[in-house]
């Protein structure tokens, strides 16, 4: 029998309780400003699915390795579970929502991915998204080997990279066609 | 005209709702209830000697905390051994939190329940739980050798022990003109899916019923569990499986310990309450798989004819087992492959270690089957100095040969019976794609050039579609769309397409036109689960029978309203009409007003079904005996067995001369899995599970040093291979279909897996000219491998001058 010091579901008496301050923060997010009251150590992951309802970016890591969590900060990829919500304070976000959001009519990069089966459970997809969409603003014609570098930082446990490299390569395609940016 | 959508390389249908970030996972749901987190052991092996947890209270928002002392009685007992087996004769499991003893680094002591996640934590933090440790068991070498065991009453720490025999192996052995011993070591990796697993429960105190959703492999199991252990009729309690972010394999396990006591909290504090694993809690309290010891008699003639196959695995199923021995079984009786050895032996001890438990991970057991086997064609190769693939020719078994019987008992406590394939055919085509015969001058060129070059082959078979079975269910609404529901889950294997384009088949309606519902079993209580290649066989066929009894039914009420025979009659697109007579015809959704007969009008379309409408025929009931309302069936395909598909891989690497660094440069794989609902899907699963085998051939390993500690618990330190890592995978198919079940299919999510292992040790081995008996392999392994054989020759050289 192990001993047990106090329970369960009640705070003991007296007890000295801490509360944590809240900040005010205020980002643009998507082109819309949003304000919410977080704690300073929020991450800016939790703080956009959480405060924000903001729920397409994934956490898979939360060390920054896996990258699905992967935002756009002033339009550079970011990994938002390396990042606190306060310091994104007055900058310009972008999650995947922001790529587009209408189910009929989908952005290049969602585009392609939905063609070339570039997806299967889809929960690190958005990561893969936000960091292609951010890679043709530089280089709207890759080659296939920088479609595989550019996306050698992410991971993905479905598909075997072959159909997501693809899927850069297409994206790139649909945006010289004129499909919606 | 409709063409038919099965066989076509639909897009999926869960693209856009997953691409526009509308997904729903685990996490994504219950946005405002109370958070879980654990207190987990830091020992592999310890005595629990006392829990303070005092502290935890000063932390603003902790709502409860809980210790084994607050579990009643049901939820005081072990954890159910799931799948039992006369073999396992020391099954143990853990307890939803520990009580007295810990097993392995990982293991729940403590429940902390906060209004958010981050205070759950700072909670947990200031938990003090004192332990006395035990020295422990790590790797399945401790556990065979037996000095220290991990449960007290296991002293050999065998939980399981099994022997399977076909024919006379000793004898046959004693007369085999030559024979080989095969010591060989698979390590642990994990499935990794990048979604962890998570539980959110909701308690309708007024109405005294559970709804939960889990991160799930299986909805039904775990809704089963949580009734039994919570003490709740099934008929209140309900359980979904959301968009499940990846499984292969770890969340077929159930019921978690967080499984049952998210749900028992939210009951307790009236509150929804929701745990979302996080990375280091799935590397160190979910599950493992892999690590076996091997060792291979084999026993063959002059043209490499296995007349023997004597086969030992010692496999480490980590402190508790829960999900018994499948992994084990599928090891000893998969590693047959494509073969027919004149006699056969396995024989498995499954191992008790004081780390994760070990439940299947995609490829469950096979992976390493198929690395002995392979492993022993290539050394009987290497014996005769015979090419690889004439070694496996002579030993196939063939066309003509099916349905072949092993004569050994499958994972599914059936006969291990393979039902189709041609594998001369698919060697063939392997060769001709990889350019088997044309390797040896591409190697000359290599070599001239400095390079180091190997070819490699690994060949298997995949007991897939295991029953006992799996559901569906068809509802055509006064819509005219076609709802279908079935019960396990989806994980990322496109069920909503492949589903779907059957059903349109079979019922005659556009693919646009249907729904699918996976892993609710508000919509389909009866289903097992999504595991074991089995779902598109499973459910695929399940649907498919469901929509038959649905087209039989708009058929008779069609020709009813048609005044026509039923068999005259042809549903294409939603709208049944006479052969011939295209315009006498009526639409699938008017069909479906009128096959439920109303007293209430809610609309125009409606209006057919209501008692004054003056179609009916007074002298018969609304709805006649036997029948029911409404346009929709049910169906369900249950097996007598499994159905087997294969495939056959081949490599070429690149093995460094100075850093051993290994390059796959090129990677081939032919692939049956009968007939193909979706081929876009089916390729999508085999080069996703090619880059999971090339993970655990060259990367992925579990590092646990000798007390026990995982010393790569991160993404930082186990190396899941980037895009980077995995080569451009060249695919072929060969479609035999299944004769076993009506629409031919055979199951392919675990494919790509399987013989990954075996392909590369077999092309660095043919690169490097020494065995390769340890997998994975690093480039120091392989280096360090390279110093001993160039240590060992130079002492056998000094030898021989001192002679």
């Amino acid at each position: 029998m192990t001993e047990q010091i106090m329970s369960h579901t009640s705070p003991p008496v007296g007890s000295d309780i801490t509360v944590e301050p809240l900040h005010e923060i205020t980002l643009s997010v998507n082109g819309a400003p949003h304000t919410a009251t977080a704690p300073a150590r929020r991450l800016l992951s939790d703080f956009l699915r959480r405060e924000l309802g903001l729920t397409g970016t994934h956490v898979g890591c939360e060390h920054g390795v896996c990258g699905a969590c992967t935002v756009l900060v002033d339009g550079a990829p970011m990994r938002s579970c390396l990042m606190f919500a306060i310091s994104a304070q007055g900058h310009e976000i972008t999650t995947v929502e922001g790529l587009g959001t209408d189910m009929d009519n989908l952005s290049p990069v969602q585009q392609a991915f939905k063609e070339c089966h570039a997806l299967q459970c889809g929960f690190c997809t958005p990561g893969f998204l936000t960091t292609i969409h951010a890679f043709l603003e530089t280089n709207p014609s890759p080659t296939e080997a920088e479609a595989r570098e550019v996306v050698s930082g992410n991971l993905c446990r479905c598909t075997g990279y072959q159909n997501i490299i693809k899927a850069v390569l297409r994206a790139a395609e649909i945006r010289r066609e004129g499909g919606a940016a | 005209m409709t063409t038919r959508s099965i066989g076509h390389s639909v897009q999926r249908r869960e693209d856009p709702r997953l691409v526009t970030g509308n997904g729903r996972y685990l996490d994504d749901l219950g946005r405002d209830a109370l958070a879980a987190a654990f207190v987990r052991s830091p020992h592999a092996h310890a005595t629990i000697t006392g829990i303070d947890i005092t502290d935890a209270w000063e932390v603003d928002g902790v709502e409860a905390i809980y210790t084994f002392e607050d579990l009643d009685e049901l939820m005081a007992r072990p954890l159910p051994v799931l799948i039992p087996h006369p073999a396992l004769t020391h099954p143990r499991t853990c307890l939803a939190l520990a009580d007295t003893e810990v097993n392995h680094v990982g293991e729940p002591v403590v429940m902390v329940v906060a209004r958010d996640r981050y205070v759950a934590e700072d909670a947990a933090a200031r938990i003090v739980v004192s332990y006395e440790t035990k020295p422990v068991v790590v790797g399945v070498a401790a556990a065979r050798e037996a000095a220290l065991a991990v449960h007290d009453d296991v002293p050999d720490n065998v939980a399981a022990h099994l022997i399977q025999e076909v024919g006379d192996v000793d004898a046959a052995l004693a007369c085999s003109p030559h024979r080989l011993t095969i010591p060989l070591t698979i390590e642990r990796s994990a499935c990794m899916p990048m979604e962890g697993k998570g539980v959110y429960a909701v308690w309708d105190r007024d109405d005294a019923s559970m709804r939960m959703w889990s991160s799930t492999q299986t909805s039904t199991g775990v809704r089963a569990a949580v009734a039994a252990r919570l003490g709740i009729p099934l008929a209140r309690i309900q359980c979904m499986a959301p968009d499940v972010g990846g499984g292969f394999g770890v969340k077929i396990n159930h019921p978690w310990p967080e499984e049952l006591l998210v749900p028992w909290a939210a009951r307790a504090l009236g509150r929804p309450v929701k745990w979302a694993e996080d990375r280091r809690e799935h590397f160190v309290s979910s599950a493992h798989e892999r690590q076996q010891l091997q060792e291979v008699e084999v026993g063959f003639d002059d043209d490499g004819r296995i007349l023997a196959l004597d086969v030992k695995v010692w496999h480490d199923n980590g402190a508790y087992t829960p999900y018994g021995i499948i992994v084990p079984i599928i090891t000893a009786t998969q590693l047959l492959g494509p073969y027919k050895p004149g006699t056969y032996r396995c024989e498995f001890w499954s191992l008790y270690t004081n780390t994760v438990i070990v439940t299947p991970y995609r490829g469950a057991g096979r992976p390493q089957g198929v690395f002995a086997m392979e492993r022993t064609m290539d050394a009987i190769a290497a014996f005769l100095g015979k090419d690889r693939t004439e070694v496996r020719s002579t030993n196939f078994i063939l066309p003509q040969d099916m349905p072949y019987d092993h004569g050994l008992m499958f994972q599914d406590g059936r006969p291990l019976k393979y039902d189709s394939g041609d594998f001369p055919a698919s060697l063939a085509k392997l060769k001709a794609l990889v350019g088997w015969d044309d390797f040896a001058a591409y190697r000359e060129q290599a070599e001239a050039e400095g390079r180091k070059v190997g070819l490699g082959i690994g060949c298997y078979v995949e007991g897939t579609g295991v029953g006992p079975y799996e559901g569906g269910h068809v509802h055509v609404e006064t819509s005219g769309q076609v709802f279908v529901a079935t019960g396990l889950t989806s994980q990322g294997q496109g069920h909503e397409t492949a589903f779907a384009q059957i059903v349109a088949d079979e019922l005659g309606v556009r693919f646009e036109d249907v729904h699918v519902t996976t892993g609710d079993t508000r919509r389909m209580p009866y289903a097992v689960g999504t595991f074991a290649s089995r779902a598109a066989v499973m459910s695929g066929n399940a649907v498919a029978a469901a929509a038959k009894v649905v087209r039989e039914k708009a058929l008779r009420i069609a020709a009813d309203a048609l005044e026509a025979n039923p068999d005259d009659l042809e549903i294409e697109d939603g709208v049944i009409s006479v052969k011939g007579a295209p315009d006498t015809q009526i639409s699938l959704s008017t069909v479906a007003v009128l096959s439920n007969p109303l007293r209430y009008a809610f609309d125009d379309a409606a209006k057919a079904a209501t008692q004054f409408a003056g179609t009916f025929d007074p002298d018969k009931p609304p709805v006649a005996e036997g029948d029911e309302p409404g346009l929709e069936g049910k169906g369900f395909y249950s097996p007598t067995q499994a159905t087997f598909a294969n495939g056959m891989h081949a490599a070429i690497v690149e093995t460094d001369p100075v850093t051993a660094e290994i390059r796959i440069l090129r990677y081939c794989v032919v692939h049956d899995c009968g007939v193909m609902i979706n081929p876009l899907i089916v390729e999508g699963q085999v080069h996703g599970g090619v880059a999971q085998g090339v993970g655990g051939a060259l990367y992925e390993r579990m590092a646990y040093d000798e007390s026990g500690q995982l010393l790569n618990a991160s993404f930082m330190d186990f190396l899941v291979p980037y895009a980077s890592e995995v080569p451009f995978i060249e695919t072929d198919h060969l479609e035999t279909p299944s004769p076993l079940n009506p629409l031919g299919i055979k199951g392919a999510g675990e494919a790509g897996t399987i013989p990954v292992s075996a392909v590369l040790a077999s092309a660095i081995e043919d690169a490097e000219g020494f065995p390769i008996l340890s997998m994975p392999i690093s480039p120091s392994e392989l280096w360090e491998l390279r110093r001993q054989r160039a240590s060992a020759a130079a002492h056998s050289a000094t030898t021989e001058g001192d002679r």
